[in-house]
């Protein structure tokens, strides 16, 4: 092999192959990280809560300045009509507390502090939360609560920072208890509540929706539970017959999902557009590679030859040809990965500084797709050089 | 392999050609090993052909040529070279050797290939054949005579059923063709291997079997 190697090194041109390492090094690594920042960014916009996944919309009725409180209530008929329009894929209810509640928390080293509230619940298939934390037994007398990420954002930068608090941490609020004390139809009862999540996407207190129709059923069994907004699943939230359907049927949609939602569709078409242009310039960086083979090839066609003509077989001739590329291959996609690394930590920390509690996403999606990107080249490198080598074989060069 | 037979040969250049003669093309004609076998004709007339041919570099006659009975238009390329490597050695009239390697280089790059001759024998043809002092010079600075010599040795290191040998003391001395005869008829008895010589006139003195003219 050495004496091979040392025949057909000859002409082996380093300047091209530097160019074809830089480009395809620029090439690899704009889609890499266009991938990479794509999912590391998404969780500020979806929240990545875990409480909602990615296209829901909340729909409520219009209020005008004397609206009654009946003409805010969905009936079923509407229900059903918006469940029937090609775009919902699925539409459940928000069943909200008739009941009075009242909650304190308290933690150690901390004086507590109550208020009242309310609860809200929708169907168990619209909360993408850990659905074994998601369950109510009335016996066991404690319930999981989901609250909106701007409170804390408000007790965080409002409140603590104005008295001097310390900041609370998701993490931190998750291990207090709260106590929670529900008034109605002449009872009260006291339950213990947990916090297991938060979510920046629905502003409303959520429990599970087997303890709505348990507490409602105790302390408000009277009660009408029509729902007065409800969750929408949808394949394109950017539809415009959504638009349409709710001005025409007067229904609001929250604002805030519509502009994640266009945020997300920018995000999404942005990182597609920039991994488009790396992956452009990949293909771009292995046409130089191809063409600085093919040169190769050509300049040592009689030795190529002559190797084949003394009884080496092609595939023993290439492989010197076929080694050096994959090699370089090999050696860009590590190079990428370190690079993407470096990157990757260099804008978290900016991330992280603005939004502390946001998950990073995962990095092997990126990984494989370095992966990929390798072993597609390569294999059409291995190709372009056998191809080469055979048509010397057929005196075709 | 035992036989190398030429059924109705003829290189397509001859095609159109009404006065082609001779013992070999447009005839049939088999080549047995374990036999010595001549070559004799003027340039033109396709001597280094019939070596391509039969070592499947060029593919461009008429007729057939077998390999015990299989037609070489139905090898494939991993067949070819498995004949290369084992069954017919092929000292080409170009030499075909690498100029940026030396003498020896030259050798060991079809002796690794193969595995067949040891390093001792490899220099003992070459003090045989008065090259010695050249083993380690690149070819691309020995004369003619001498890239000969080099081209004979890596012929041998290989097995082999036949050996083609084009005009391979063109640019020797007696001596030294006597030397080289000397030195292929002892590889080849080892290997109970055909012999066929092509000539334009100079050619090494053997027992020939029989001598083909073009």
């Amino acid at each position: 092999m050495t004496l091979v190697w040392k025949l057909l090194r000859k002409h082996v041109s380093v300047p091209q192959l530097a160019g074809f390492f830089l480009a395809n090094l620029a090439g690899m690594l704009i889609v890499l990280l266009s991938l990479q920042f794509y999912l590391d960014v998404r969780p500020i916009f979806t929240g990545q809560d875990g409480v909602i996944g990615d296209d829901y919309l909340i729909v409520s009725k219009r209020l005008g300045a004397l609206s009654s409180s009946a003409s805010s209530v969905f009936s079923e008929q509407e229900v059903s009509d918006l469940r029937s329009q090609p775009f919902a894929k699925s539409v459940g209810a928000f069943t909200a507390s008739q009941y009075k509640v009242a909650c304190s928390i308290g933690m150690e080293g901390m004086k507590s502090f109550g208020t009242e509230m309310y609860f809200e619940a929708v169907p168990d298939q619209f909360v993408d939360a850990d659905l074994r934390q998601w369950t109510f037994d009335p016996a066991d007398g404690c319930v999981p609560i989901i609250l909106p990420r701007s409170y804390l954002a408000i007790y965080n930068f409002g409140f603590a920072q104005s008295r001097s608090l310390p900041k609370l941490t998701e993490g931190v609020v998750s291990m207090a208890e709260l106590l929670v004390v529900l008034r109605g139809d002449g009872q009260e009862g006291h339950i213990r509540g947990k916090i297991v999540g938060f979510s920046s996407r629905l502003n409303t207190i959520l429990v599970p929706q087997s303890f709505m129709e348990w507490s409602n059923s105790v302390f408000a069994p009277k009660s009408d539970t029509s729902p007065t907004r409800l969750i929408m699943q949808v394949s394109n939230p950017t539809d415009d017959a959504i638009a349409k359907y709710m001005q025409r049927k007067g229904y609001n949609i929250d604002d805030d999902k519509l502009e994640a939602g266009k945020t997300m569709y920018f995000l999404k078409v942005l990182a597609a557009l920039v991994m488009a242009v790396g992956l452009l310039i990949s293909a771009l960086s292995f046409y130089i590679l191809t063409l600085s083979i093919y040169l190769l090839v050509q300049k040592n066609t009689s030795k190529l030859e002559n190797l084949l003509l003394i009884g080496y077989s092609p595939a023993r001739v290439c492989l010197p040809y076929q080694l050096l590329t994959v090699g370089v291959n090999l050696a860009v996609l590590l190079l990428a990965i370190v690079v993407l690394c470096l990157v990757r930590n260099y804008y978290l920390q900016l991330i992280w500084a603005m939004f502390p509690a946001i998950p990073s996403g995962l990095l092997w999606p990126s990984l494989a797709l370095g992966a990929l990107l390798f072993l597609l080249v390569s294999v059409l490198n291995v190709l372009a050089v056998r191809h080469r080598v055979l048509n010397i074989w057929k005196h075709k060069s | 392999m035992n036989t190398i037979a030429l059924h109705h040969t003829l290189p397509l250049v001859f095609a159109s050609r009404t006065d082609v003669g001779g013992d070999i093309w447009n005839t049939d004609v088999q080549l047995q090993k374990g036999h010595l076998y001549l070559v004799e004709a003027s340039s033109g007339t396709g001597k280094s052909s019939l070596c391509s041919y039969v070592i499947g570099y060029r593919h461009d006659y008429r007729g057939t040529i077998s390999f015990d009975g299989r037609d070489a238009r139905s090898l494939k390329v991993a067949d070819w070279v498995e004949l290369r490597m084992r069954h017919i050695s092929h000292l080409f009239q170009e030499l075909r050797l690498f100029p940026e390697l030396t003498a020896f280089e030259n050798v060991q790059i079809k002796n690794k290939l193969t595995g067949f001759k040891s390093k001792k024998q490899i220099i003992s043809w070459f003090e045989e054949l008065e090259i010695a002092d050249k083993a380690n010079t690149r070819v691309q600075y020995m004369s003619f005579g001498q890239q000969q010599r080099v081209a004979m040795i890596r012929a041998l290191v290989q097995p082999f059923d036949f050996i083609l040998a084009d005009e391979p003391v063109s640019h020797l001395d007696d001596r030294n063709a006597d030397i080289m005869g000397k030195i292929l008829m002892e590889e080849v008895r080892r290997q109970g291997a055909g012999v066929l010589i092509t000539s334009i006139g100079k050619h090494i003195q053997l027992d020939y079997e029989k001598t083909f003219r073009l």
